[in-house]
């Protein structure tokens, strides 16, 4: 479905290869992701021994995963090279990395005991499909977990951005990326075959100087706008000012400082496998629930339509 | 740039596939690349990276013609 094209992934790797350099003075975001994912792979007495970390700016995710539930082969794997010569500086051989595109995973079926994104998934266009190539890629009963930015990411900025183009320019232009919403995010794994899904979110409010000073972070993160309809042209200094000055006045806090929110959602699903527990078919119990409870069975009336006289 | 780039590990060409076909890799170690007859696309492999991405292999209909591509082909835009 080409309309379903909303991001430039050229510009996404462009944004990353450029991030790179300067990354570890902006992976606080990352870090906190990574941590998050480590405490849930703490709580899963499993061991993965072939790991993927999809997605990995900084060296945050790859150490998390090196050595951790009896992973013995490490693969990372980011869409910009610069990132993963970052992930690997200074520790050879931790992992073996690999340049990929999420949208286009290059690995046989049935490779890994576990795959690992850390906010990677949410520039992808496509992510039912990343997510059917992830399971694939996935042994019977492999770990999928994913931590993805949710909508409710950046809520401030946005409004705050739309105010100020609206008074300078008279209209407004997609600035900050749409996300998956959490409502969503069980049933696009179940859709893309998982079982045992799981999403849950989590927000993070981090404080800054001022909207300029968030937006700088942003751009350290790589984050910068992939949208394809995205305004091409420089942001107007004018726009600028103007947002973080609405910023300030709808959302400072005594100190004036200002909150940005990063709402953080976590997946989890498994690659299918007989061994895991699953509901019966309808209609196979052996025992009436009515004899349980010592009382009468009335039918339920399926029939639709209106009640029937005579 | 004749010095020898690090190796890739076994192991992921083990598990690489070609990312437009899913289909299998033949790893050409002089040149340093990743041939995907199916798809008629060669990845190449930088600093013992492979470069699995479409749109920075080369394609193999010119390969015969053209020299091998050196350290100065890294696709710059």
């Amino acid at each position: 479905m080409s309309d379903s094209v909303v991001f430039d992934r050229r510009a996404v790797r462009l944004h990353r290869e450029r991030a790179a350099r300067d990354f570890a003075a902006h992976d606080f975001l990352h870090r906190e992701a990574a941590s998050r994912l480590a405490e849930r792979l703490d709580e899963i007495k499993r061991q993965f021994p072939c790991a993927l970390a999809l997605g990995a700016p900084g060296s945050g995710l790859v150490q998390m995963l090196a050595g951790r539930n009896g992973t013995t082969t490490l693969i990372a794997t980011d869409p910009a090279a610069a990132m993963l010569s970052r992930a690997g500086a200074g520790r050879p051989g931790v992992a073996s990395h690999a340049v990929a595109d999420e949208e286009w995973l290059p690995f046989a079926p049935a490779s890994f005991d576990l795959v690992v994104s850390c906010l990677g998934l949410h520039w992808v266009n496509d992510l039912p499909g990343a997510l059917v190539q992830i399971r694939r890629a996935l042994k019977p009963d492999g770990l999928f977990l994913a931590s993805l930015l949710g909508g409710a990411t950046l809520a401030e900025l946005r409004r705050a951005l739309i105010e100020a183009e609206i008074a300078e320019r008279g209209g407004a232009s997609p600035r900050i990326s749409p996300a998956i919403e959490l409502r969503d995010a069980a049933a696009l794994l179940q859709r893309a075959g998982f079982a045992l899904p799981v999403a849950d979110s989590d927000a993070v409010t981090v404080r800054y100087k001022d909207a300029l000073d968030l937006m700088r972070d942003l751009r350290g993160m790589g984050e910068t706008n992939a949208v394809i309809a995205r305004p091409r042209n420089f942001t107007r200094r004018g726009v600028l000012l103007r947002a973080a000055e609405a910023y300030r006045t709808m959302f400072a806090d005594a100190e004036g400082r200002v909150p940005a929110t990063f709402e953080i959602v976590t997946l989890t699903g498994w690659a299918p496998d007989e061994s895991q527990p699953r509901a019966l078919k309808p209609g196979s119990a052996a025992q009436r629930l009515a004899e349980a409870l010592g009382t009468a069975e009335h039918p339920a009336g399926d029939k639709a339509g209106p009640p029937r006289r005579s | 740039m004749s010095d020898r780039s690090p190796s890739v590990d076994p192991k992921l060409l083990e598990i690489l596939v070609c990312p437009l076909t899913k289909g299998p890799l033949r790893y050409d170690a002089e040149r340093q690349e990743l041939i995907s007859e199916q798809a008629g696309l060669a990845y190449p492999i930088r600093d013992g990276i492979p470069i699995m991405l479409v749109d920075e292999a080369r394609k193999l209909d010119d390969a015969g013609k053209r020299g091998p591509p050196g350290a100065g082909d890294a696709n710059r835009p």
